[in-house]
């Protein structure tokens, strides 16, 4: 038999062990559910199969008693609104503060400074300044999201195009390129691929500064409806929502890397 | 008048001082090919030429006039590495000369003025054997192609000079003597003056006009750094025989030796 080190599971094994913990994990759940409601079939813990079925369609198919509204839906809807515009706005200044600072050097030595010194504050410290600033509507949470992220963006932006090799500066030149047109031909094509890598790193930190700041004043939005169905203990409603943000955060992931390789093929193939 | 001229040409950093004394006069349609051992100011030379670097003492004159301190479009160049941009395939790497002249701020053509460069594109890449090829991403394309699209694209814009920095260095010998052809042919085509960097000095030997040897000719073995390297040797191609090239050899593996502080 070869060394450990040297075996290499076939394409059908490679899903089976892939699958396995996730068979095994449900498994281990369902064991435990098992156990805890014979003892006490009130228990809210570890709630059955049953249960969440009846939470999901009582949340996504059925109007809610109070609003009329389909909750998940719309909570899925208003989460996804702001995650959507604290990213693409905080992509558009990474974007452009990253090329400036990455490709003009005196821009570089008036920013990068300041850049580097917001992106070490704790966001969720300054939570508490962004309610008392912006108030409790939609602009806080969006600008939770961008002060969170964006420093990040800008920081691996700036790098990436200062990694441009200098010999692709020089060509530029010597075809009679300015500054600009640099900019425009060389520099801005070759750094939207790290954009989409940067961005599909700093999801998960967005999904997080957006849930803290709904945790904490909203009235709709997937990290609202957590914190606030966590008073009656409803793991029913908690844990299905815990699995469709999972979802939806792989989704986009899913669809950014996707996109990329579609758009981009001389960043993904090149050696 | 000489294209261009080196009167009495220093380059120092601090103590250390990598070119002395260069005095010469390089016509038009000149192909001078420059051997040296590295760390004797090949490189040095080169980037004095393209305006990243500028003379410490004494001037680097472009038709009568200092050369611009930054590169621009009187001087093309072709690096061993890095000379195509990634993310355009061969036809737009071409084209893209073109297109930042015509569009000063999308820096892309369109319509009649884009068809017209296309053209001229097409037929460049054609005449360096890429006319199979003008979809094709640089990726796509082996080390010898990448050169050939890298020499189509520097020579569209018709530079003043072309400079060639060990352009195929990194080739096979089979695919380095195609391109030594190609590179003749195109100098004789359109009339080029050509800079060639090498450390193959038999590409230096029958490639090109004139032969250039940068070396030290003052050697100190304490501090190789405080004296720097002269043309040595400022050869017409063709007209030397086999003991200088084995006297500029031996000469050029002695200080390489000591540069890298071997024993002798």
């Amino acid at each position: 038999m070869k060394k450990l080190i040297n075996r290499q599971a076939g394409p059908v094994g490679r899903w089976a062990l892939g699958l396995l913990p996730f068979v095994v994990l449900v498994v281990l759940y369902l064991v435990a559910s098992d156990a805890r409601l014979a003892a006490n079939p009130n228990d809210k813990l570890l709630p059955d199969l049953a249960s969440f079925v009846d939470a999901i369609q009582r949340m996504a198919f059925e109007p809610s008693k109070r609003s009329g509204e389909y909750l998940l839906w719309v909570d899925t809807l208003a989460s996804l609104e702001r995650l959507g515009i604290g990213v693409v706005i905080s992509a558009t200044l990474g974007l452009v503060f990253g090329i400036v600072t990455g490709a003009l050097p005196l821009f570089r030595a008036g920013i990068s400074p300041l850049v580097t010194g917001l992106s070490l504050v704790p966001p969720l410290a300054i939570l508490p300044i962004l309610f008392i600033v912006f108030g409790l509507g939609e602009l806080a949470k969006v600008m939770l999201i961008i002060i969170g992220i964006t420093p990040f963006l800008i920081r691996d932006l700036q790098q990436r195009a200062e990694e441009i090799p200098t010999e692709q500066l020089i060509k530029m030149q010597t075809l009679g390129a300015n500054t600009w047109q640099i900019i425009l031909r060389l520099v801005w094509p070759q750094v939207m691929p790290r954009l989409i890598g940067a961005v599909r790193l700093s999801l998960g930190s967005a999904w997080l500064f957006l849930i803290a700041a709904e945790a904490i004043a909203a009235t709709e939005g997937l990290g609202y409806r957590i914190f606030l169905v966590r008073r009656y203990l409803a793991m029913d409603v908690i844990l299905p929502y815990v699995v469709w943000i999972t979802f939806l955060a792989f989704a986009i992931d899913f669809a950014l890397a996707r996109y990329s390789r579609w758009r981009y093929p001389w960043f993904h193939q090149a050696g | 008048m000489a294209t261009i001229e080196l009167k009495n040409l220093w380059k120092e950093y601090g103590d250390q001082v990598v070119l002395e004394r260069l005095n010469a006069e390089v016509e038009e349609g000149e192909f001078v090919t420059v051997v040296g051992a590295s760390g004797c100011g090949k490189t040095t030379f080169l980037k004095l030429l393209l305006g990243t670097e500028t003379p410490t003492r004494g001037q680097l004159l472009l038709d009568g006039k200092p050369i611009p301190d930054e590169p621009d479009e009187s001087r093309g160049i072709v690096f061993q590495r890095y000379s195509v941009l990634p993310h355009l395939n061969a036809l737009a790497n071409v084209m893209l000369c073109g297109e930042l002249e015509t569009s000063r701020w999308l820096g892309r053509a369109f319509g009649a003025t884009r068809k017209r460069l296309r053209e001229q594109a097409v037929a460049m890449l054609e005449s360096v054997g890429l006319g199979a090829a003008l979809d094709k991403y640089p990726h796509e394309l082996s080390g010898g192609m990448q050169q050939r699209l890298a020499l189509a694209q520097a020579l569209i814009k018709k530079p003043r000079i072309l400079l060639l920095d060990e352009p195929f260095g990194a080739l096979d010998p089979g695919i380095r003597r195609d391109m030594h052809q190609l590179v003749l042919k195109l100098w004789r085509e359109q009339a080029l003056t050509v800079f060639m960097i090498t450390h193959d000095l038999a590409e230096g030997f029958y490639l090109g006009t004139r032969l250039w040897v940068f070396d030290k000719d003052r050697l100190d073995p304490q501090t190789p750094e405080s004296y720097g390297a002269r043309i040595t040797y400022d050869l017409p191609v063709g007209d030397s025989d086999k003991g200088t090239l084995q006297s500029i050899s031996q000469n050029v593996n002695n200080t390489s030796r000591l540069l890298e502080g071997a024993p002798r």
